[in-house]
């Protein structure tokens, strides 16, 4: 795997393919865990590291386990199940080997089993023509995360200022939160 | 039972709408919009998949511990989903290409994880299904509607079919995506509080109507 490949990598997974911002994945903790910077930055982190760690689990896995036993059908099941698992182990060896750590993430680590980013990941570097080996598969949900936590933050940004304005009362809460979403996308369109 | 039927249906299509009101399964409603077919072969098969896990989950709902419930919950709609996937790529392969990896993805719809939480966990079978339903037509509707509106404004067809050659690239992008969500739930959210300041406006009315009446009637 060459140097230009995984620049192709870094800059789909971050920017012309962001998870959130071009193919509409994880837009629940964009839109629910985003009302302040820390928080976002903490979700961002936790999404980041399992994302990494499901791709290095998954692709293993399907290629070769589902592969040669001819049941790829079952790919669904199985990734629910390693995800749900995996971050069942990561609370508890987070509980166990940092509490500061565990109070900063813990919170978000449930959430994360039914992010659509995750599972999400595990599809799409099934079906990625630059992902060709593990290390490819592993960069790209890494950069994946950072990708997310890019835009979930920067939204966080905005959505700090927006508490001190006033906005028409049927724009309050969610509306008012995708319009700002909607000129985030515009802004991406152009890594198309 | 009739009534109550009745209720749950309206519930989950209009006063409950799972996609304007409760804001669940976002993701596919922003992805799969781009046209109004999308919106039906998304609708159908969520709905599918969430009678079935409503109908399962309701079945199970005294069996499963309650610790371990999410992880019961996802195995059954993931079974679901699969299934889905398999009749779909073999009977209806073009449906299955134009929902992509939004199909697997499903099984982390918070609409579904959501019902089965909120509704089928605590409910009789029959009401779960038809909470269900109702709950799916209200995702398939909103989202046919969401579709048309895109499709119309961005590519100037529907269902495919050619209106007129007026077309807003805008419409077709994520942007007009988030755009049209947005305009989408404020409209709603707006009549909907239109709709209820009026009932609140009657009630006041008929209340003091009624307190006139009995003063008169003590004078």
């Amino acid at each position: 795997m060459d140097f230009a490949t995984i620049c192709a990598i870094v800059f789909t997974a971050v920017f012309s393919q962001n998870f959130i911002l071009k193919q509409f994945l994880g837009i629940c903790p964009f839109l629910g865990v985003s009302r302040n910077i820390k928080s976002a930055f903490g979700m961002g982190v936790a999404v980041t590291v399992v994302m990494t760690i499901t791709c290095l689990i998954t692709y293993p896995i399907y290629n070769f386990i589902l592969v040669p036993l001819e049941i790829e059908y079952l790919e669904i099941i199985v990734f629910i199940f390693v995800i749900a698992s995996l971050v069942q182990v990561l609370e508890i060896i987070l509980k166990k080997l940092s509490k500061p750590l565990y109070n900063a993430m813990g919170i978000y680590l449930p959430l994360i089993t039914t992010n659509c980013a995750v599972l999400g990941v595990a599809e799409l570097v099934l079906g990625s023509d630059l992902v060709t080996n593990l290390l490819g598969a592993v960069s790209f949900g890494f950069f994946g995360g950072i990708g997310f936590t890019i835009a979930i933050v920067l939204m966080s940004g905005m959505r700090e200022k927006l508490n001190a304005l006033d906005v028409p009362k049927a724009f309050e809460g969610f509306p008012i939160t995708m319009l700002i979403g909607c000129f985030m996308a515009m802004a991406f369109y152009v890594f198309a | 039972m009739k009534v109550k039927a009745k209720d749950l249906l309206l519930d989950g299509i209009l006063r409950q709408n799972p996609v304007l009101k409760l804001v669940l399964g976002t993701c596919p409603t922003l992805a799969l919009t781009t046209a109004a077919m999308n919106g039906v072969g998304m609708g159908l098969a969520v709905t599918f998949v969430l009678i079935c896990s409503n109908v399962i989950i309701s079945a199970l709902r005294n069996i499963i511990p309650s610790k371990v419930r999410i992880p019961a919950y996802i195995l059954i709609i993931a079974t679901f989903v699969t299934i889905l996937r398999m009749v779909l790529n073999k009977f209806l392969p073009s449906i299955a290409t134009a929902l992509g990896s939004y199909l697997p993805l499903i099984v982390v719809n918070c609409l579904i994880l959501g019902r089965a939480e909120a509704f089928a966990s605590k409910n009789p079978v029959l009401d779960s299904a038809v909470d269900g339903l109702g709950m799916g037509l209200g995702f398939m509707l909103s989202l046919t509607l969401m579709g048309a509106f895109r499709e119309i404004l961005g590519t100037g067809c529907i269902f495919g079919v050619e209106l007129w050659s007026f077309k807003i690239e805008f419409f077709t992008h994520q942007a007009g995506a988030l755009f049209t969500f947005a305009i989408f739930i404020a409209v709603f959210v707006g009549i909907s509080n239109l709709i209820s300041s009026m009932r609140a406006k009657k009630m006041i009315k008929e209340y003091s109507d009624k307190n006139n009446e009995v003063k008169e009637e003590i004078a």
